[in-house]
């Protein structure tokens, strides 16, 4: 009961001050598990990010409901999700009453000035430590010192062809990440990595 | 009845949503402009628009707002509960297929390929928010700051938040906003 009611908690400080949409969210769920080392690890989070994008329904709410249920089963996974949306109804309901006033006013107008590069920055943030999980040996490198041991060359690989897959090539970059996630689920299992 | 038919078609907005932000425009905009005439394309848009600027989820959001204009506050909690609940159900089902399938060598090896992928996908992001968010010096202090502060010390993102927010009032009134 008492794990139910932190998730509720957590997921509705998260739901109240990720702003910017789905990926907004992340930098929150890094936060809870660094907080909470026994709900999810940092490495099960990157699979819960790909999960998310690879199926129907918004991403915010997918990592919440996956996070949820990998802590607290169906009712962790319902009391996580209901968690996010809560201050969202709040929130909108008492917007909603006065929407000319909320989008004239100046502050508000202001304080988004300022938080939408805090998105960008709280997310690249997290950006890094996937990176660290999927593109470094950091283990092998801190017993071993070289440099070579640091990097994870058949995921650089991958990393760099996906790039310019989904950044270059005009073919494949309008492309569903789905696409691409099922590709490098592929491209894992035929060269073990 | 019109709570049925809110949660009806903010579920079928969900099914059809992949990833959420502005790929689920165009589904609303059939369901709830053309289907059922809740709202015109215009009204859509601005209660898209609010759903940015407003704490959250935006698909959320924006499922609350239409709810609570087409039949009060009931109706935004029913529009809401509608458009997460594909999601739960979901999202149950496949969470609990991966746990009984994460032990296999061939599952592990997929999932570290796309974690490759997931970098990207993030990079990709926050290429994209970078384009709407860092407009001049101001910004891209803020965010650099943000960036390796975080990056370096477990600092709460919510301190970011307020400290940005802040920030945010603070450089507009200085004006050093556009510069």
């Amino acid at each position: 009961m008492t794990l139910l009611l932190t998730l509720f908690f957590e997921f509705f400080k998260t739901g109240l001050f990720a702003v910017g949409g789905g990926m907004a969210t992340l930098p929150f769920l890094y936060d809870m598990s660094a907080r909470h080392p026994d709900w999810f690890s940092a490495a099960q989070l990157a699979d819960m990010v790909a999960v998310s994008e690879s199926t129907p329904g918004p991403i915010g709410v997918n990592m919440a409901t996956y996070v949820g249920f990998e802590t607290g089963g169906v009712a962790g996974g319902l009391v996580a999700t209901l968690g996010l949306v809560t201050p969202s109804i709040i929130v909108i309901l008492i917007v909603a009453r006065m929407l000319k006033a909320f989008r004239d006013n100046r502050y508000v107008d202001a304080a988004f000035y300022g938080l939408r590069p805090c998105s960008v920055g709280l997310i690249a943030a997290a950006g890094v430590l996937v990176v660290k999980i999927a593109l470094l040996h950091l283990d092998a490198y801190a017993a071993s010192g070289a440099l070579t041991e640091l990097f994870n060359w058949k995921a650089l690989a991958l990393a760099a062809v996906l790039l310019v897959l989904t950044r270059a090539v005009k073919a494949t970059k309008k492309l569903h990440p789905v696409v691409f996630i099922l590709c490098s689920a592929a491209v894992g299992v035929l060269f073990s990595f | 009845m019109i709570f049925w038919q809110l949660f009806v078609s903010f579920a079928r907005v969900g099914v059809l949503t992949f990833g959420g932000g502005y790929a689920m425009i165009p589904m609303l905009e059939r369901e709830i402009v053309d289907r059922r005439g809740w709202a015109t394309s215009e009204e859509l848009m601005d209660y898209y628009a609010v759903g940015q600027c407003t704490p959250g989820v935006i698909a959320v959001n924006t499922a609350t707002f239409i709810g609570f204009k087409t039949a009060g506050n009931l109706g935004g909690i029913v529009a809401t509960l509608g458009v997460v609940f594909p999601s739960f159900v979901i999202i149950s089902v496949i969470a609990g297929i991966i746990r009984n399938f994460s032990d296999i060598p061939a599952v592990k090896s997929a999932f570290a390929g796309i974690r490759v992928c997931v970098c990207v996908l993030i990079f990709n992001s926050v290429v994209k928010l970078w384009k709407g968010a860092v407009k001049d010096k101001a910004t891209l202090a803020l965010c650099l700051l943000v960036f390796i502060l975080s990056v370096f010390f477990s600092i709460s993102p919510i301190v970011f938040v307020l400290f940005c927010a802040a920030a945010g009032i603070l450089f507009t009134r200085m004006g050093v906003r556009g510069k």
